[in-house]
């Protein structure tokens, strides 16, 4: 290499360092002060007693926190509440995503129609869908109006504890299985078309293909689809929050553990302890996270 | 043969039945906008209003004389937002994708850590970092914070990484720069993946609840979400008046989403199957 080139080939590395990064730079900016920061904040404060009102002001408590955690009635009752409705919604959405996905990758006709309706309830925001649903279960509502015209006894849903974390799992069920069917039919569309024709010239019937081809072919997607369907569902708030107008009633029925967080935070002003909350949150979520990853690697070697 | 006909007809019952149940509630909700409270309180399954009415419409603007602004603070924030997020990502995606500095792996790598956090575990510390900032009840601290997308950057750098460099080195023999290069040749021709990217950074943010309860206080800077609520906390049985504000919120991401639809489900495919 001569001189001259050296020197050129030196320039371009500069200048493609110096590109790079101000190409970076909007993302390192805002990443870092919103996005890394804030991480390195939860973990730090989880261990304080901060005072909010007037100057913030910190004061370091240890484990306090977590202690606090353990003992905390509330806490538990987010947790059950949160984990009955993660039990409940993830399987079934899963199920009906997968339903409806195999249904449409049949050669249907108006296939592109069907899917275009079905999505529409994943565009729309959680507050007006919480609003209708309302709306719906509400004593004058069409819940009430079917079942009167049924003769059916009419009832106050809203109002009843064993009824209320229902009526938003259902609503949720309706909200996001058709964005998993999506997932679904992409992932249907990959299997290659000649494994079933080299099965239909081995004789197997349509239920042995889909038992011995496309069930096997979407088991990374379906880890996928559970592992999101679980994040997704823990991290429930605004339908609770709209729906019990912030307090997680009636008699705490849609309290989850985000709105706790909330509440800790914005109502009693306990910042260090809402931290602390949401550490196990992350922990949580995290954990699901690293199993599915796991899996989805296992899975991937075979 | 017969028994095949048989089971088309049962997956059409079956899809036309879903079908019912997704539209239904929209149908109910919009037929409610046009009806007049009288008619709600009465009950009755019709879905066609015995008298349609528009005054509704007219009463949300009237008596409630912040909804104007609630639909600006939201338009503000939804369309900022995604235009950031537009040139922010892709400018991401594509130093990431092609342009070899120091570091450029750990940056790829920590963007792909990032991907795993979410957002409900930075709410209470973004929350004290805006109120240091100064940055509470404000637009800036509506739009900043969700200025970059590290799921989109990973997108946009899939993206450039199969894109022709033939082209790129032409706009080089050319004599364009880096950001010549990247904003006259590469930019144009990745519409397709700016497009996925504008319907789901608009919609995430059109519908935001929880960022926006968390750091705006004041009622003049609510975006549309908490102004329904709180719209529904002063107008409770009022459902009439509720459902048209409702319809009037989901009608702006209604057309983002007609518009660009061919490439929603291409995006949905991306993040799903691929992040």
């Amino acid at each position: 290499m001569s001189a001259l080139t050296k020197d050129r080939w030196r320039n371009r590395k500069a200048g493609d360092s110096l590109a790079g990064y101000l190409f970076m730079a909007p993302t390192i900016l805002i990443a870092g002060v919103f996005l890394i920061l804030p991480i390195a904040y939860a973990i730090a404060l989880a261990f304080q007693k901060v005072q909010l009102l007037g100057d913030v002001s910190y004061q370091f408590t240890g484990l306090k926190n977590f202690v606090r955690i353990a003992q905390d009635d509330r806490v538990w009752i987010a947790l059950k509440n949160t984990a009955s409705y993660v039990a409940i919604v993830v399987p079934i959405q899963t199920m009906l995503a997968l339903t409806l996905a195999l249904i449409l990758n049949s050669q249907i006709k108006g296939r592109s129609w069907f899917r275009v309706a079905f999505f529409l309830p994943t565009v729309t925001s959680s507050a007006v869908l919480t609003l209708i649903f309302m709306w719906i279960y509400n004593s004058n509502g069409l819940l009430n109006g079917v079942l009167s015209f049924l003769h059916l006894p009419t009832y106050n849903w809203l109002g009843d504890p064993n009824v209320a974390l229902k009526g938003i799992m259902i609503m949720n069920i309706w909200s996001t299985a058709p964005l998993f069917m999506v997932i679904y039919l992409a992932a249907l569309q990959d299997i290659p078309e000649t494994l079933y024709e080299a099965a239909t010239l081995d004789g197997a019937s349509r239920w042995e293909k889909f038992l011995h081809i496309t069930i096997p072919f979407l088991k990374p997607v379906t880890f996928f689809v559970i592992v999101m369907g679980i994040i997704g569902t823990f991290q429930l708030f605004d339908q609770s929050y709209i729906f019990s107008a912030g307090s997680g009633g009636p008699n705490d029925s849609t309290l989850t553990i985000v709105l706790l967080i909330y509440q800790y935070a914005f109502k009693n002003l306990d910042m260090g302890y809402a931290l602390a909350l949401t550490l196990m949150l992350a922990a949580i979520l995290m954990t699901s996270t690293i199993i599915q990853r796991t899996l989805f690697k296992e899975e991937r070697l075979d | 043969m017969k028994s095949l006909r048989w089971s088309t007809s049962l997956l059409y019952i079956v899809l036309i039945a879903y079908t019912v149940i997704t539209l239904l509630p929209f149908a109910w909700a919009l037929s409610a906008s046009f009806k007049s409270l009288a008619e709600i309180s009465a009950g009755g399954l019709s879905l066609l209003p015995k008298q349609l009415t528009l005054a509704n419409y007219q009463t949300i603007f009237v008596q409630e004389p912040l909804f104007g602004r609630w639909l600006m603070n939201s338009a503000i924030a939804a369309i900022s937002v995604t235009l950031l997020n537009l040139l922010f990502n892709s400018m991401a995606g594509y130093a990431l994708a092609r342009i070899q500095f120091p570091g450029n792996q750990l940056w790829f790598f920590l963007i792909l850590a990032v991907l795993m956090v979410p957002g409900q575990i930075t709410l209470l510390p973004k929350f004290l970092i805006l109120k240091s900032l100064g940055w509470l009840n404000t637009y800036q601290g509506l739009i900043v914070p969700s200025a970059v997308n590290a799921t989109f950057i990973f997108m946009m750098r899939q993206f450039f990484v199969n894109f022709p460099k033939e082209l790129e080195e032409a706009a080089a023999l050319d004599g364009l720069g880096r950001f010549g290069t990247f904003f006259q040749i590469v930019l144009p021709l990745a519409k397709p993946a700016l497009a996925a990217q504008t319907i789901f950074v608009f919609m995430g943010s059109w519908n935001e609840f929880l960022m926006p309860l968390v750091i705006l206080s004041d009622p003049e800077m609510f975006t549309l979400p908490l102004g329904l609520n709180a719209f529904k906390g002063q107008y409770i049985s009022y459902w009439n008046y509720i459902m048209a504000a409702s319809m009037i919120f989901t009608l702006p991401a209604l057309a983002v989403y007609a518009f660009f639809n061919r490439y929603f489900i291409q995006g949905v495919a991306f993040t799903g199957g691929k992040g």
